[in-house]
């Protein structure tokens, strides 16, 4: 189910305006786990791969930092998820973390935002 | 049977294991399995993978260089693991971890010291090439103490050995003539260098700059002048390209009397002349350059991409300045490597698991050779050449 029909689902059974606004806040605080459900196993794997290899470059492959620092939960403990999805899709300016908007939606990015801030899974 | 009986029988076994007839390694090589932490050992001139050796640790920034017999490779794992592998007996004779983050090393002009460059604790750290028992330590420490990563290490004549300071924007040179206290004198480089290289004569080391647009020389005939700065503002003020993977620098980049340097943010190769250090061309690419790596007659350089034009490689002609052919040998390059004289080129694919040999004069394919996640690849006349 797409986010925009969820909202129209939800609008018809609350029917009122106050009542929608409740319903998208509902909405967007579960967005990561909807991302989960509407993301195919094969992307997911990719994704996987591409943070381990291409995130990996300078973040290193085990995640444990290179030129780029860790993204261990530890190291990203005090970083705001909201934050984190920011820099993945836009990059630091003056910075060297490069924006992946090219690359990745905004769902997948929050994706990769809670594996990292879980623990990120192995390709095998 | 008796416990002498079973000791002779083991004897016998391990000694019939290690038998393997007499062969040079001059035409062996190693190609790392970054995610299965293993290294395949290579035939150059059968073109055959002779077999793995594991048990390396993570690999995923691997490096490697060779003592001078050729015999044995020392592998630099990203965990801090050091690995000295037999290339005939195809075994681990040593592994030491030697830090927390690791991204590579360099071996003495006189074979006898290995040095790893590490990210954390950040320095490098000096090791008996035969035992790899511990020889010098020397931390990065720059500012109020803190330790700088450090990138770019070579050795250099005069048994020394040359790195960067990415976090200090610093170069240092350390004197092992007296190996268990180094002699460090310290430059300033600029704003974070990235890699480094030295010249094949060993007369030149350059760090390359991520800070800043432009690069860091330093004449080790005359470190008295101090460091130069060479090709300042290549990119004159314009927005720098989105950068996915750093570039790594060697002598390799050296043809004669012109060096072809990746340009940071850039989809461009710098060509620089060695004498003046002046820019003399610029040659567009198909992306974001990693490797430059001139074949060793200096008549083409081949260059690798960055994610996401990383499933090519252009070879250009470097008498002309024109690219020659853009090749495709599979979904994530990571690293080629020339045969000693340049008949072939070793070029790995990560996400397609090959390797792939072509023949650089007709550009052909000649062999492919199956091999998980392959990274890096390093044959043994490294062995022979400063900076490698």
């Amino acid at each position: 189910m797409s986010i925009e029909t969820a909202i129209k689902a939800k609008s018809r059974v609350w029917g009122q305006a106050p009542a929608l606004l409740f319903g998208l806040g509902a909405l967007v605080s579960c967005a990561a786990g909807w991302a989960e459900e509407a993301m195919s196993p094969e992307r997911r794997m990719e994704l996987i791969r591409l943070v381990r290899n291409d995130c990996g470059s300078c973040h290193g492959g085990r995640l444990k930092g290179g030129l780029g620092p860790a993204l261990s939960p530890g190291s990203l403990r005090d970083k705001t998820p909201e934050g984190l999805r920011e820099t993945i899709l836009h990059g630091r300016a003056g910075g060297a973390m490069p924006p992946w908007s090219d690359f990745l939606t905004a769902e997948e990015a929050d994706w990769i935002v809670e594996q990292l801030m879980k623990g990120f899974p192995s390709a095998r | 049977m008796h416990a002498s009986g079973l000791f002779l029988l083991a004897s016998l076994l391990i000694a019939g294991c290690s038998i393997v007839p007499p062969r040079g390694t001059g035409d062996l090589g190693v190609v790392i399995e970054r995610d299965a932490g293993r290294v395949q050992v290579v035939d150059t001139t059968a073109r055959a993978s002779l077999g793995r050796v594991s048990g390396l640790g993570d690999l995923s920034h691997a490096s490697v260089v060779f003592a001078r017999d050729g015999r044995y490779a020392y592998v630099f794992g990203r965990d801090g693991g050091l690995t000295k592998v037999d290339l005939l007996l195809r075994r681990i004779d040593r592994r030491v971890m030697q830090a927390g983050n690791s991204i590579g090393g360099a071996i003495s002009q006189d074979g006898r010291f290995v040095a790893a460059q590490n990210y954390a604790p950040g320095g490098i750290k000096v090791f008996d090439a035969v035992t790899l028992a511990p020889v010098a330590d020397i931390p990065a420490a720059y500012g109020d103490g803190r330790l700088s990563k450090v990138v770019g290490l070579a050795d250099a004549p005069g048994n020394r050995f040359v790195f960067s300071l990415f976090d200090a924007g610093e170069i240092w040179v350390a004197d092992l003539a007296d190996p268990a206290r180094p002699a460090i004198t310290k430059f300033p480089a600029g704003k974070q260098p990235y890699d480094g290289l030295i010249t094949p004569d060993g007369r030149y080391y350059i760090a390359g700059l991520f800070g800043e647009d432009g690069l860091a020389l330093l004449d080790l005939w005359h470190p008295e002048q101090g460091v130069r700065r060479i090709l300042d503002g290549y990119g004159h003020g314009e927005q720098k390209l989105p950068l996915y993977k750093m570039p790594h620098l060697r002598g390799w980049a050296v043809a004669g009397t012109r060096a072809y340097l990746p340009a940071i943010g850039r989809h461009e190769l710098l060509v620089v002349d060695t004498q003046s250090w002046q820019e003399t061309a610029r040659i567009p690419v198909a992306g974001q350059p990693v490797f430059a790596i001139v074949r060793p007659d200096g008549r083409q350089v081949w260059v690798s991409f960055a994610f996401p034009d990383n499933q090519h490689v252009q070879v250009i002609d470097t008498e002309s300045g024109r690219l020659v052919r853009t090749l495709e040998p599979g979904r994530a390059v990571l690293h080629l490597e020339f045969t000693p004289r340049g008949e072939t080129a070793w070029v790995s694919s990560r996400d397609d698991g090959k390797v792939t040999v072509y023949n650089t004069a007709r550009l052909e394919k000649l062999a492919e050779l199956p091999a998980a996640a392959p990274s890096g690849i390093f044959f043994t006349h490294r062995a022979g050449r400063t900076g490698f």
